[in-house]
Parts: C-alpha cells; structure tokens; sequence
C-alpha cells in the first residue's frame, strides 16, 4: 500500500529530526572539563541546581558574620575549578563561563572576586 | 551585740560562698566568667564581646613614611590609575602642624570603625554595617553606589570605584560601582592576623599602630589605653570609633 509506505516514511522523518538537529549543532555545547572529579562538596546533581543558592547562603554568613568555612566558598570553587591552561574560571573554556554562556545567564560574581585562585607564591592565605 | 555579731557573720558566710563560686567558676578548666577573645574557629561567628580597635601613637609615627598605606594598597589589591582625585582611597597619611608651637605630627587616618556609625545609618539598602564585634563594613551584594555613607562619614574613609578592577586577592573582591573603606583586614582578623597596615609598621620598625581587642582587659591596646592619654577624632560627635590616637 502507498499510503502505508508513506506513513512510514513521515514517522521515520520524525525519529530522525532530533538526531539531525544536533548534528547541526546549532548551539555550542558547554565544555566542562574537571581536573579534579570527585572532590566537589556536593553531587553534580545538587551542584548544577542548587550553586546560587549555595554561594549565596555562604556569602551572607561570610560578609556578616565572618565565618570563613572553605565548604560552598565561591573561593574555594574557583580554586578547585580553574582551567589549568588559563589558570581562570571564565574564558572559553572556563569552568563557570562556558556554561553560564550556553545557558544565557549572566556571570556577575567576577566583576568583583578574582576569577583565578592565589598563587601559591604571592601573599599567605 | 548578739543580733549584730549574727548579721556579721551572715555577711561573711555571704562573701565567702560569692568568692567560692566566683573562684570555682574562673578555676574550671576551659571556662571563663568573660570569654576572651583568642583565636576563634574558622564555623564560629565574630562575637560582640569583643570590639578591634588601633591605638596609634603619634609620637612614633614618622613623617614622610608611607608604609602602612603602600602594604594597605598591596594587601587589598588597591592600584593607582593615574587618576589620584578619584582612586579609592582606604588609609591616607595627613601631617599636622600647630601654627603657634610648630610641632608637627604625621598621622595614617581610615574608617575609624565607630560604635554608632553615620554610613549605617543613612545606608538606604543596608549595605553598610557594623559586624558583631565592632568593625564597619559594605556588603558589596548590596550596596547600589549612591555614595550617602561617603558624605555621611566624617573621616572621609568611604570611597568608590570609578574604574573596572582586575586581578583582586581572592580574599578581597572589589569592583566597580561600589563603595569601599578599610575593613580593618577584616579577612587577616578572621584568621587571626594582624592588619597589613599593622605588620607593615613593625615591619618599618616604628611600632606606631597597635592592634587589639579593646574589651579585653589583658590586650596590649586595652592596658595603652587605660594608663596613657589617648584621642578619638572628631570626639565631640559622639560616634565612639575603634580607632584612637595617642599624643595628638
């Protein structure tokens, strides 16, 4: 039957455009590349939801209170996560960057906290 | 006489057991009457028994030395831009001179971190505080720079960044658009270090600054100030700082 054979092409058409989609690549995939896999703080999972909060918790506690835990520390992130090229969290291929460029959110946190963690020969901790 | 010896000894027996128990209580291992301030855990939050303050001796204070300013500079990533009149400014060297005796003084001048601070008070969003245990700081996350507190501020401590900042100290983020002062190196304090300003003057030799706990009776700083004639800036406004001058 032609009208079967049709049908079927059109469903396999349908299967297939996802595929073809992101052959395309239309939107450049975030590059995330991890130095250090297995030490965060927290899971991948809780980590991709929940980081703003996360840091921001921290901060007030921080800023206000003076406490200086290095767990959720923006500090302690860019330290961990800094790409080892660039030695910066921003960038192409920055950790935060190339992420936050993939997802259209605006990265504020650099335009005050250093994006590069302390050398380790320059001034004490 | 019966009934007078009675009440006597009642007072006695009274002192006794108070000295007893003040006794007891000071000899227990590991507790105080008054906690005081030692080196506090990275999880405990800056408590308000205890106030930082600077004594600084005016007599030690040399003219022409500008090393407290230069390590405030380094240590919090301060950079000239070639625009003296409107570079952030936390800590200046001001030079006195009385006209009639020609006695000269040089004095470092920065947020004096005032018990009753006028920059929190016309703060509009809360960005200027006092912490717990005395020192006057902006949270940068709230601070929209609209620049009240730097009129407010007697002691023209405040300033604010006109320029982009690169390459802070990951302990001191600084950026655009915000007001500053001294923090007192609230970041070294946390970690129970000096301020740089502090160290950069014993450094230099001079031991003109004096950093401490001005609650704590047994502080070098709070023992200065109880024997020796000190001054707070501007007293007559009745804010109280932290920060006070000897021989001025």
């Amino acid at each position: 039957m032609p009208l079967r054979g049709l049908l079927r092409l059109f469903a396999c058409l349908a299967l297939a455009l996802p595929a073809l989609a992101f052959a395309a690549e239309r939107t450049p995939k975030p590059i995330i590349i991890i130095d250090k896999p297995g030490r965060c703080v927290e899971a991948t999972e809780t980590m991709r939801r929940e980081h703003p909060d996360l840091l921001k918790h921290q901060r007030d506690l921080t800023v206000h209170e003076g406490i200086r835990t290095h767990k959720h520390s923006l500090k302690e992130c860019v330290q961990c996560h800094a790409n080892a090229n660039t030695g910066s969290v921003l960038g192409e291929k920055g950790f935060c960057q190339s992420c936050h460029d993939y997802a259209g959110v605006k990265l504020d946190c650099f335009g005050c906290h250093a994006s590069k963690p302390k050398l380790a020969g320059g001034a004490k901790p | 006489m019966s009934a007078d010896a009675n009440e006597a000894l009642s007072r006695r027996g009274f002192l006794a057991i108070s000295a007893a128990t003040l006794g007891g209580v000071m000899l227990a291992p590991g507790i105080r009457l008054i906690e005081i301030a030692g080196a506090r855990a990275p999880e405990q939050a800056a408590s308000k028994q205890v106030r930082w303050g600077l004594l600084i001796d005016t007599n030690k204070c040399a003219t022409g030395c500008d090393d407290c300013v230069k390590a405030c500079a380094t240590e919090n990533g301060i950079k000239q831009s070639g625009h003296p009149r409107t570079d952030p400014q936390w800590i200046r060297k001001i030079e006195l001179k009385d006209l009639r005796s020609g006695r000269t003084h040089s004095v470092p001048v920065m947020c004096q971190h005032c018990e009753h601070p006028p920059c929190v008070d016309v703060c509009p969003t809360g960005a200027s505080f006092k912490r717990a245990d005395g020192i006057v700081l902006v949270d940068r996350h709230t601070c929209i720079g609209c620049r009240y507190c730097i009129m407010a501020c007697p002691y023209k401590a405040r300033s604010i960044v006109f320029q982009d900042v690169t390459e802070q100290n990951p302990d001191v983020p600084r950026g655009k658009g915000c007001v500053e002062g001294c923090t007192l190196c609230v970041h070294r304090i946390d970690r129970d270090r000096q301020p740089a300003c502090v160290e950069a003057c014993a450094k230099a030799g001079h031991n003109a600054m004096i950093f401490g706990d001005l609650n704590d009776a047994q502080s070098e700083i709070a023992q200065r100030v109880a024997k020796y004639a000190s001054t707070q800036i501007r007293a007559d406004l009745k804010l109280n700082p932290g920060v006070r001058y000897q021989g001025l």
